[in-house]
């Protein structure tokens, strides 16, 4: 199921066939489904309550919007969350069609001395499908057609390779929950997070909890530095707990609960990177008259790039830290005044 | 002068404000009618309206309760301490200050000096020395993602006060003291003091939801152009309670504007018009909740903000204080 979620191409704005999958996967275990105008699906197990938990995980992905097909046939495209540095030469596939291009890059023979060592700015660069001008390109693609990195998933051992690890682990790990824990609660896979957090805030709007967690993905990654630094946190070492980021400032009691439950149950678990990066969870924290949030998040390197790597082990982690947590949090009279 | 010293010596970064929120609800809870905290922290009071008032308006006054701080990202195995700013640290105020931990643990920023350090050096060049000899012993006094304050005492200095977290302590005081003042108000009352300001106006957001005020005001501190070579801004300190017109994020009510400047002339209260050309205030978010809110702000002038060595004027928070309970007297319909 992993596989098949990270395979999907689900770019911020065009969720659908990953929604459609989850939706599949879930049905029978909800008591209420939502799809909601923004295309959030959101999913209620259990009876309608006062008391309200709600879990988000993001469905969208990094990849490309098509912006221009010009006279020879080749595309200039926006990027949604990937740097230029990662794009040289990278294969991409469009949804829904028939069709893989590669992101165009001058061979060795064509550089100029000074340009050997630079990398191009994204504007500079362009999607080749292989079209030989605007007329037969256009019969394929569309201005606003979405793609992402052409990447297959593929699995080591306890070691997992592939992309939109970010955050379909997080998808992931929400419909495990659904499935073998029987936990009331809301559960959101939201769309635009890549974009500045857009889906959550309006999901969070329609539960309105009171209390919320956010389960995303963290980059890892241990870079050899001569400075004894603030690091990230490793994969194979347990999820990663939030403390604060830019984005929320974990709330503390629910956020101790999670590491006590963590610590009774032998879990392992590491802290997030304090204050990098942001979640769904800033924006539902703030929904109404205030959520008490928490944010757990599965380690993977490079994320944001054609290829990320993960464990497996950190993920049933995760859904078993989840598991025991939501039912100390569910039991909890202190949290829900 | 007393309880200002508590109120600024109090620990209260952002999210952690549960030391200075346990303060003031000591000192407020038997002068109002309802008192609650909220999920964000927020310490929300209310004073209801004398009851033969009809058709009383909520008005909504808020001051908030953190300040900035540092927020610990690593132990190194010397022991040394490295961190990141909550909310707007500056670097140059940053240098050679004491911290101070919520559990009492004392430490002070130092920073790296090999040549090559970028000068003036940035946040990721300093480091925090709590004592500790190695990682093993720092772990013991703290751990990662404590958030400490920057420590330091309050003193007057001539008719001045000069204080770490003037900002918003001030204002946590002018409210306090308000709503011991204030008498036979024929408006619904609601005193809130916010968490998390300093991290982008969060706890404002929630407090102003749950209460959909008609009016509101947030007391805040001020910049000022009285020092040498500052930018051009016609506020000072000891010439009154300043009334903001503006700022980065934020335009008055006129009406609001207009009554707080009537009602200073009406009682004689210093007053300054206030133009900010950096900085907001909670009142940037309680105008736009809801249906939203008409809003002004009383600003406190305050030199070196966002430093261990701010410094206000006691006349300037006395004007404050007056006009704001004359305001809450008298309301704004």
């Amino acid at each position: 199921m992993l596989k098949k979620l990270c395979e999907m191409i689900g770019v911020s704005g065009d969720e659908e066939e990953v929604r459609n999958y989850i939706r599949n996967q879930i049905e029978s275990y909800a008591d209420e489904l939502i799809e909601d105008a923004y295309g959030n699906l959101i999913v209620r197990k259990g009876k309608d309550s006062d008391r309200r938990i709600m879990l988000a995980a993001h469905m969208d992905e990094v990849g490309f919007m098509i912006t221009v097909i010009e006279k020879n046939g080749l595309l200039r495209f926006k990027p949604i969350g990937i740097p230029a540095r990662v794009l040289l030469g990278k294969r991409v596939v469009f949804r829904k069609k028939e069709v893989k291009g590669i992101i165009g890059v001058k061979p060795i023979h064509q550089l100029k001395p000074e340009e050997k060592e630079k990398v191009p700015q994204t504007d500079q660069l362009f999607i080749d499908i292989g079209a030989g001008s605007k007329e037969e390109a256009e019969k394929i693609v569309e201005i606003g057609d979405y793609c992402t990195f052409d990447t297959r998933f593929s699995k080591q051992g306890d070691i997992i390779f592939g992309k939109a690890f970010d955050n379909r682990i997080g998808c992931y790990v929400l419909i495990q929950l659904l499935k073998n824990y029987d936990l009331p609660g809301y559960y959101a896979f939201t769309v635009q997070e890549e974009l500045g957090l857009r889906g959550a805030r309006i999901a969070g709007y329609r539960v309105d909890p009171q209390i919320a967690l956010a389960v995303d993905t963290t980059a890892s990654g241990r870079w050899p530095t001569e400075k004894d630094l603030p690091q990230y946190p490793q994969i194979t070492k347990g999820p990663a707990i939030s403390i604060a980021d830019r984005s929320v400032i974990c709330d503390k009691e629910l956020t101790d609960l999670i590491i006590e439950t963590a610590q009774k149950n032998g879990i392992p678990y590491q802290f997030k990177r304090p204050m990098i990066g942001g979640t769904d969870a800033g924006v539902i924290h703030l929904v109404k008259t205030g959520v008490r949030a928490a944010v757990l998040c599965t380690p993977a390197r490079y994320i944001h790039s054609p290829l990320s790597i993960a464990s497996m082990n950190d993920i049933e982690a995760m859904i078993k830290l989840l598991g025991l947590s939501i039912k100390e949090i569910l039991n909890k009279g202190a949290l829900w005044n | 002068m007393e309880l200002i010293k508590k109120l600024c010596e109090a620990f209260g970064p952002s999210g952690r404000e549960k030391e200075v929120r346990e303060l003031i609800k000591g000192l407020i809870k038997d002068q109002c009618d309802e008192l609650k905290v909220d999920a964000l922290g927020n310490l929300i009071a209310r004073k209801k309206p004398e009851s033969d008032s009809k058709n009383p308006s909520k008005i909504m006054l808020c001051a908030h309760m953190d300040e900035i701080g540092v927020i610990i990202t690593h132990i190194e195995k010397s022991g040394f301490l490295r961190f990141a700013p909550v909310g707007g640290v500056y670097p140059g105020q940053t240098l050679a200050q004491r911290v101070k931990f919520e559990n009492g643990i004392l430490g002070v920023i130092g920073v790296e000096t090999k040549q090559g350090t970028p000068r003036p050096p940035r946040l990721d060049n300093m480091f925090i020395d709590i004592g500790a000899r190695d990682r093993e012993e720092a772990e013991k006094l703290v751990k990662i993602g404590d958030m400490a304050t920057f420590h330091q005492v309050v003193e007057k200095i001539n008719n001045r006060i000069m204080a770490k977290a003037l900002d918003d302590r001030i204002g946590c005081y002018c409210l306090i003291e308000t709503l011991r003042r204030v008498k036979n108000n024929k408006d619904d009352l609601y005193f809130v003091f916010s968490a998390q300001e300093e991290v982008g106006v969060r706890g404002a957001r929630t407090g102003a939801f749950a209460i959909a005020p008609k009016y509101a005001l947030a007391i805040d501190v001020t910049g000022t152009g009285d020092t040498p070579e500052s930018p051009r801004m016609d506020v000072a300190l000891g010439k009154g309670v300043a009334i903001k017109v503006k700022d980065r994020r934020f335009i008055a009510h006129q009406d609001i504007r207009n009554r707080l400047i009537q009602y200073a002339r009406e009682i004689k209260v210093d007053y300054q018009l206030e133009v900010l050309e950096f900085g907001s205030t909670d009142a940037s978010i309680i105008q736009i909740v809801r249906e939203g809110a008409r809003t002004g702000v009383l600003s406190i002038p305050t030199r070196y903000v966002h430093s261990t060595g701010e410094v206000c004027d006691i006349n300037d928070v006395e004007q404050t204080i007056k006009l704001l309970v004359h305001t809450v007297e008298n309301g704004f319909d």
